[in-house]
């Protein structure tokens, strides 16, 4: 059924969708809309034989869905920025154990400076924790990810991470398309573990291992994230059959047949490119985009196939490793390795800083002409940069950078526009 | 006039009576034979472990009174680390162990997974029980730990409590006792040990959280561990035992010694045995024979440097002190006994 | 595309009035998105929702740079925002006042702007009257759909009809229809002296 409501509210009903049985939240902006939704469902009675806890921490929240999801129940949990580094120790050991819980992350930026709006530094610091991570460029894709996550999840035994940008999509307003429950019980069967602490087949769960196999069992890990490589796709189908609607995959192609530039990127931002990139297509550039939906696994064949035709691809997320560049770059430069492509690396976006199509089509007419520079922070403000760092050579004790530097651009609060 | 006792020729020592002359249904888990061994023989723990003893009677025990519908829950640790040298494993229960400090809140999932299970006719009541050393209880789990209490989350909680890090080498945790020698709490200085004026009685601050049962126990008398914990898992919602239990590694006691110096941390008032529902304490087991603090310090190589050629008597004053004090607060001297 | 910028704040259904326009859109057959500027603003202070309507699906994510319309809920930041930047020349302009473009001085700024397309409502006013509170955002959506056309005051009841139940949802649903009716005349009045 259509239906015009917030993304946190189309994730919520989605979730419920999916009867979890036990979900564990602690709040964390921008995340709270999501699981204040399915609080008042499971409390309404709406949502039936579901535990809705309200934890302490993160680190409470994903130890409570370590637990149930052990003892075999359909577990869910949400969180952002601060709150998934706050429990990032369950984080690697929920797939450590291979547990399936599916957790959104309403992806938000990592301070300091503290900072509540959207960037990928927080899923993206947990790209090697052992997670599935996909990212929804929609609302409605996030909703639709979210059922495909559960049996993505359940199927291999991993956790899966739904990462969508949050307030841009998480608050914003959107037609989104909901399923019925007959339609994701028809796509989702019931949770099979294929590990339980049963008491009448008493098992023990989290021994430690040593030398002798911990490579292999993590190994194991890998293996199975690789199998994800198939089956994403393989899901999407089933779903496209279900539901009737392209969602998830591993990657997505956008006016890319004779691009010569290719920008590559995640999340809600791909919606702006594309608007770009159809500008600039009128005006003559032969430019193209491709949206990768699932980071971890890392769909190296299929990026490499995407790109094999174009002259140079441009790299742009909201993310930054600090003291080489880019993230997302450094995995797509492993993709094409031995192609001879030009790549750019573009940070852009960090911690709500707004993505343009001014600035877009600036930056990729310059990407065009080979003039970018290697690493490009897209719309930074060099002047305020080069003050501080003036400062700093002049004399020793220059106080707090974030704090002085706010003064430079004198903003008595922080505005999106 | 009720009848007269009867001679009771059968006593084996001072306070304890055999098994075998009691009716069934007083016998000790123990000593059935249909015991579950829960933890089983052959675990890896050091001789004379106090840890492995408490754990062995206490989850026994829940198994005998949750006609074995029980899962544990295990923080990172000695009991963890020397029951599970994978593949091998002792625990003839379903057993998980996620991490260091969030016992109490995987305890939480599962009851809940349970609770839904159950609601869904999928599933038998099976019950939980955490377990975790002082170290992931009163230091690193100690907000999960919390966290549970407040939410009144139907796990039942037991701390074997050694008073330090013994897994990692004997490092000190805030249960370490005061002028205890550690790793990190060395005997040298103007204040030898582990300060005084610091560290917490977690049981005290269970009560705090006013949930339905807390307890503590030693391994000395394991038959009140028993009675505790079968106690303890008639009851619904959140609960807590502490039990005392000796490590002979960090405390530099004889193997053959644990028994004792948990009785001596009784008979002291060093550690109080007590329970308390709802935030009030309701029973204490009462001092037999009151002893000075020294007799429970003095085989202790943690504590010798407080003996020797002058002995540190202003601070074995002030451990005898906090023992009065004990006594005082649990009313632990048993009125025949004054 | 038509792109809306709602300015108010923190407390007067900015966010809200935002979401319901595109619910109001939605109900029309026609691709809306609604959001805040995210900020961490509170009771009292400056805050901005924008709403995009088209009729095809809308991918852009940039906040509204340039707006088709500027809906001001509360006068008193024409002082401390610049809250008419990036609007299109003839632009719609709805102001919750009392007072007259002129009285507010912006004379200037609306020269040669199309008359019609200028509207005040005294939406507080008409909140406290027909739903008891000063909330002045439903009553300027009715206003809205007077001066824009862009949506029919019918999408406007059935948006409030999804956001409020029982009196609150008839009493909105008046005051959005009085305003409605007011900026009507407003703009009837402005092209008979035009």
């Amino acid at each position: 059924m259509l239906k015009q409501c917030e993304g946190s509210h189309a994730v919520a009903e989605a979730v419920a969708l999916c009867r979890p049985e036990v979900i564990c939240a602690y709040p964390i902006s921008p995340q709270t809309h999501i699981v204040e939704g399915i609080g008042e469902m499971v409390k309404g009675g709406e949502l039936k034989d579901c535990e809705f806890i309200n934890v302490e921490s993160e680190f409470a929240a994903m130890s409570v869905a370590i637990g149930s999801s052990a003892t075999g129940a359909r577990t869910y949990t949400a969180t952002a920025s601060q709150g998934l580094l706050y429990m990032v120790e369950a984080v690697y050991n929920a797939s450590g154990l291979g547990l399936p819980i599916v957790m959104t992350v309403a992806n938000r930026a990592i301070g300091a400076p503290i900072n509540i709006w959207n960037d990928h530094s927080d899923s993206l610091s947990q790209r090697d924790c052992g997670w599935i991570q996909l990212f929804a460029e929609t609302n409605q894709e996030a909703l639709d990810l979210h059922i495909q996550a559960f049996k993505l999840a359940e199927e291999i035994s991993l956790p899966v991470m739904v990462c969508m940008d949050g307030f841009i999509l998480t608050h914003a307003y959107e037609r989104v398309d909901m399923p019925t429950q007959e339609q994701v019980d028809a796509f989702l069967p019931p949770y099979e573990p294929r590990q339980v602490l049963d008491v009448n087949e008493p098992v023990s769960i989290g021994a430690m291992v040593g030398p002798e196999a911990f490579m292999e069992v993590r190994y194991l890990a890998h293996a199975k994230q690789m199998q994800a490589l198939e089956l994403i796709p393989q899901l999407a189908q089933e779903f496209k059959t279900v539901f009737g609607r392209d969602s998830g995959g591993l990657i997505r192609t956008y006016r890319t047949e004779d691009a010569e530039t290719i920008v590559i990127a995640m999340g809600s931002v791909l919606g702006t490119i594309k608007d770009t990139v159809d500008e600039m297509r009128e005006a003559g550039h032969k430019i193209g985009v491709l949206g990768i939906t699932s980071f971890r696994p890392f769909p190296l064949v299929e990026v490499a196939a995407a790109l094999k035709h174009c002259k140079r691809f441009v790299v742009l997320e909201k993310s930054l490793a600090v003291g080489i560049g880019g993230i997302v770059a450094t995995n797509v430069r492993m993709a094409v390795t031995g192609m001879g492509l030009k790549g750019y690396t573009v940070v852009a976006g960090l911690g709500g800083r707004a993505i343009t199509m001014k600035s877009l089509t600036g930056l990729f007419e310059k990407a065009g002409r080979d003039e970018l520079d290697l690493v490009t922070f897209l719309d930074l403000d060099w002047k305020v940069v080069n003050k501080q760092l003036e400062r700093e050579r002049e004399k020793r004790r220059t106080g707090p950078a974030a704090e002085a530097m706010l003064r430079d651009i004198g903003a008595v609060a922080a505005r999106n526009y | 006039m009720s009848a007269l006792q009867t001679v009771k020729f059968y006593q084996t020592g001072t306070f304890t009576v055999g098994n075998r002359l009691l009716a069934p249904e007083e016998r000790s888990v123990q000593a059935n034979m249909q015991r579950t061994n829960s933890l089983n023989s052959g675990h890896r723990a050091c001789q004379g472990c106090g840890e492995a003893l408490g754990a062995r009677y206490a989850i026994d025990a829940a198994m005998n009174a949750t006609n074995r519908q029980l899962i544990a829950a295990n923080a990172t640790g000695c009991l963890e680390v020397f029951s599970t040298p994978y593949p091998e494993t002792s625990w003839q229960i379903p057993w998980i162990h996620s991490l260091f400090g969030n016992t109490a809140a995987v305890a939480t999932g599962i009851a809940a997974a349970i609770k839904v299970k159950q609601q869904k006719g999928q599933g038998q009541d099976v019950r939980v029980v955490a377990q975790g050393g002082d170290g992931g209880t009163t230091d690193i789990g100690f907000g999960c730990l919390s966290g549970m209490f407040e939410r009144n989350d139907d796990v039942l909680y037991i701390c074997y409590d050694n008073g330090g890090y013994m897994n990692t080498g004997v490092q000190r945790s805030s249960a370490t006792p005061s002028a205890a020698r550690t790793a990190t709490t060395m005997p040298i200085g103007p204040e030898p040990g582990n300060p005084f004026g610091q560290g917490k009685f977690v049981p005290a601050i269970a009560m705090a959280h006013e949930i339905p049962y807390v307890a503590t126990a030693t391994v000395a008398d394991l038959r009140d561990l028993e009675n505790k914990v079968t106690h303890a898992m008639s009851i619904r919602g959140a609960r807590y035992i502490h039990i005392l239990v000796p490590c002979p590694l960090g405390w530099g006691t004889a193997s053959h010694d644990t028994i004792r110096m948990a009785r001596l941390a009784k008979e002291t008032g060093i550690f109080p045995v007590f329970e308390a529902e709802y935030g009030e304490v309701k029973s204490a087991l009462a001092i037999r024979r009151p002893l000075p603090v020294e007799d429970y310090l003095k085989p202790q190589k943690r504590f010798a440097h407080l003996f020797g050629k002058n002995p540190a008597v202003d601070t074995i004053a002030r451990i005898q002190a906090q023992a009065d004090k004990n006594i005082r607060r649990y009313g632990l001297l048993a009125k025949e006994a004054s | 595309m038509f792109q809306v910028r709602i300015h108010g704040r923190g407390g007067q259904g900015v966010v809200t009035a935002a979401e319901m326009l595109s619910i109001a859109a939605f109900e029309e057959g026609r691709h809306a998105q609604a959001f805040p500027s995210f900020g961490s603003e509170r009771t009292g202070a400056p805050v901005v929702a924008f709403c995009r309507i088209a009729d095809k699906e809308i991918r852009l994510r940039e906040p509204i740079m340039a707006p088709d319309a500027i809906i001001i809920q509360d006068p008193t930041l024409l002082h401390q925002v610049d809250v008419f930047a990036g609007l299109k020349k003839d632009g719609y302009i709805l102001i919750n006042t009392t007072k007259t473009f002129e009285q507010l001085g912006l004379g200037d700024f609306i020269r040669d702007w199309h008359p019609e397309r200028l509207c005040t409502v005294s939406a507080t006013e008409l909140s406290i009257k027909h739903v008891g509170r000063p909330v002045p955002n439903v009553p300027l959506l009715g206003g809205f759909a007077a001066v824009s056309g862009i949506i029919k005051l019918e999408s406007v009841a059935m948006a409030i009809r999804d956001k409020f139940s029982g009196k609150v949802a008839d009493g909105n649903i008046a005051a959005a229809t009085e305003a409605y009716n007011i900026v009507r005349g407003e703009m009837e009045e402005a092209l008979h002296h035009a």
